[in-house]
């Protein structure tokens, strides 16, 4: 029998905040336990929260690049559980009125294209940590990730594959950082996804039994746990088995899922209506400005980077890949670079920094007029390209004065023909043999020569005109 | 609304609350009554009314994204009943 995959995805992203959703705590990544805490999010007694205003207008935002609808009079309730990992023996999340829904995000994959339904987003706080101590067999709790602020985006069941669900993960993330309302570092936990999969038999129009799978640290994990989960309800179906509904953990160094061990009545949440927080009603004004503030996505600059500056698809794809690339290279034609030459100067040289150094393209000290003005030296004929490229490396992890590097190290590059001119001369006169192997028909040999005459002129010379002018004098 | 002393054991449990067979029976019949009421307020007719959270008149309570001092931790860590200086620690809760 053939088989199909059924997966819906929910997705929780932190919201790049400086503060809490209820508190005025920092929200600042990896500090000593307990110091980012107060009364609000550690559940005392007494204590009231307050919404905190960028998160409301970051889940909007995000709603709105999402295609979603905002709900206009929104509001929050409890969500009620026993564990230590919220003191206050409850979440406040967002149930009966999310604050977006109905969205849609278009995905690209080998496949062709496809839109994957969004049915909600919602705000929430985040919980805190627990670790056990075996010193003592009890649990530690650390209360600094209480209160962060997230959004949580459900799909429908619309992906098949899991190259489907890694291309919705990738438009998303990047929608995100576009918006600058999450840095979605999977590494730190900023960007997490539960996966939600049954399988059917192909044609069925009826939805198996699905299991729940979390812990997924990386793209690549989500793919991995999707393969894993299908074939193994698969086997058990085609065994004579059931699936059994489930909460099921990723081990990544198994590569398998094994359930979760939950209580019995765990999921009775007894939902309500959080008193604390007082509703939510958004203007059409509000929207209007949210909407008129919305940056340009990615998708939209790749069309205008083809339309306006003629880049291929594959050069747009690599500029856009990162928020940081993408304003790197408009900067670099705003201050008058050819498109093309930026493009490839970022998809070449400053990708391969980055890479070299597992940087993020936002943490670069390199400027764009610095590298603007490297790309004119070239152009203006006073650097060579490959000198050009010893700068780059010399400049890229303090940005620094480019014109100021060259003189000091005399790297300006050789137009004086003459001077080319004795340099060849003087290296015919020293390898005889070689250019006699070229006179002979050895193209070969014509490579050695110019390499030594480049190696005379400490590599500064112009290549153009090392080639026009050794050939000259071959011909004598 | 039938309140069975089964469903409030349930609803006990869910809250961590320890009742004694006596106060279930009791807590069951209170609650019973508390249910007639509300099948009372159920038969008003309430289509294209918007559900209220909340008895007074206010909306969109924010305050702006701007970072406090945190709490000091010892006084945090004071009010739990056990901690190490450094965490509040819990019966265990984590494999």
């Amino acid at each position: 029998m053939t088989w199909e995959t059924v997966i819906g995805l929910e997705t929780h992203v932190e919201l790049a905040t400086r503060t809490k959703i209820f508190c005025s705590c920092t929200t600042e990544f990896g500090s000593p336990p307990n110091t980012h805490c107060c009364p609000v999010c550690t559940g005392m007694p007494g204590a009231l929260p307050v919404l905190n205003r960028r998160v409301l207008e970051f889940a909007v935002k995000a709603g709105l690049a999402l295609n979603c609808s905002i709900t206009r009079h929104s509001g929050f309730d409890r969500k009620n559980y026993f564990y230590p990992d919220l003191p206050k023996a409850y979440q406040i999340s967002q149930l009966y009125l999310p604050i977006a829904r109905n969205g849609r995000v278009d995905v690209r994959t080998q496949a062709g294209d496809k839109t994957i339904r969004i049915h909600e987003l919602h705000m929430e706080e985040d919980a805190g940590k627990l670790a056990h101590d075996p010193a003592t067999g009890l649990t530690r709790v650390d209360c600094n990730r209480c209160g962060v602020p997230l959004i949580e985006i459900v799909t429908q069941p619309d992906f098949r594959t899991a190259e489907e669900v890694t291309a919705y993960l990738e438009a998303l993330k990047e929608t995100l950082q576009y918006l600058g309302v999450s840095d979605c570092k999977m590494q730190e936990g900023s960007l997490r996804c539960d996966v939600n999969l049954s399988v059917r038999p192909a044609g069925s129009g009826e939805l198996g039994t699905r299991t729940e799978m979390k812990n997924l640290g990386s793209f690549r994990a989500v793919a991995r746990a999707i393969k894993y989960e299908a074939a193994r309800q698969i086997q058990l179906i085609e065994g004579g088995g059931r699936v059994v509904q489930e909460t099921r953990r990723w081990d990544e160094d198994r590569n398998a899922s094994l359930p979760m061990r939950v209580k019995e009545n765990a999921q009775d949440y007894r939902y309500f209506p959080e008193p604390d927080i007082p509703p939510i009603r958004l203007s059409e004004e509000y929207l209007d400005a949210l909407r008129a503030a919305q940056p340009e996505l990615a998708q939209a600059k790749r069309a205008r980077y083809q339309r306006e500056y003629g880049l291929p698809e594959y050069d747009c794809r690599m500029i856009t890949s990162h928020r940081a690339l993408a304003r790197f290279f408009e900067a670099l034609v705003e201050l008058g670079v050819p498109p093309k030459q930026g493009a490839n100067w970022i998809m070449g040289e400053v990708l391969g920094a980055l890479s070299q150094r597992a940087m993020e393209p936002g943490d670069m000290k390199l400027t764009p007029p610095t590298l603007a003005r490297l790309i004119a030296l070239v152009g203006e004929g006073r650097l060579n390209r490959n000198t050009a490229v010893k700068v780059f490396e010399a400049v890229f992890d303090r940005d620094g004065d480019v014109d100021a590097y060259v003189r000091a190290h005399g790297l300006e590059q050789v137009n004086d023909d003459a001077l080319v001119r004795e340099a060849c001369a003087e290296v015919l006169a020293v390898n005889p043999r070689s250019a006699a192997d070229y006179r002979s028909g050895k193209e070969k040999a014509f490579g050695f020569l110019v390499g030594q005459v480049m190696r005379e002129l400490k590599g500064r010379a112009n290549p153009q005109r090392v080639n026009a002018i050794l050939k000259e004098l071959l011909m004598q | 609304m039938n309140i069975t002393p089964e469903l409030v054991e349930r609803i006990a449990d869910l809250s961590r609350l320890e009742l004694g067979q006596e106060e279930v029976l009791e807590t069951a019949a209170q609650l019973e009554q508390i249910a007639a009421c509300m099948d009372i307020l159920n038969r008003l007719d309430t289509r294209g009314i918007q559900p209220m959270s909340h008895v007074f008149p206010v909306e969109n309570v924010l305050r702006e994204d701007t970072v406090l001092p945190s709490q000091d931790r010892a006084e945090l860590l004071a009010c739990a009943p056990a901690s190490d200086g450094e965490t509040f620690l819990v019966p265990r809760a984590v494999e």
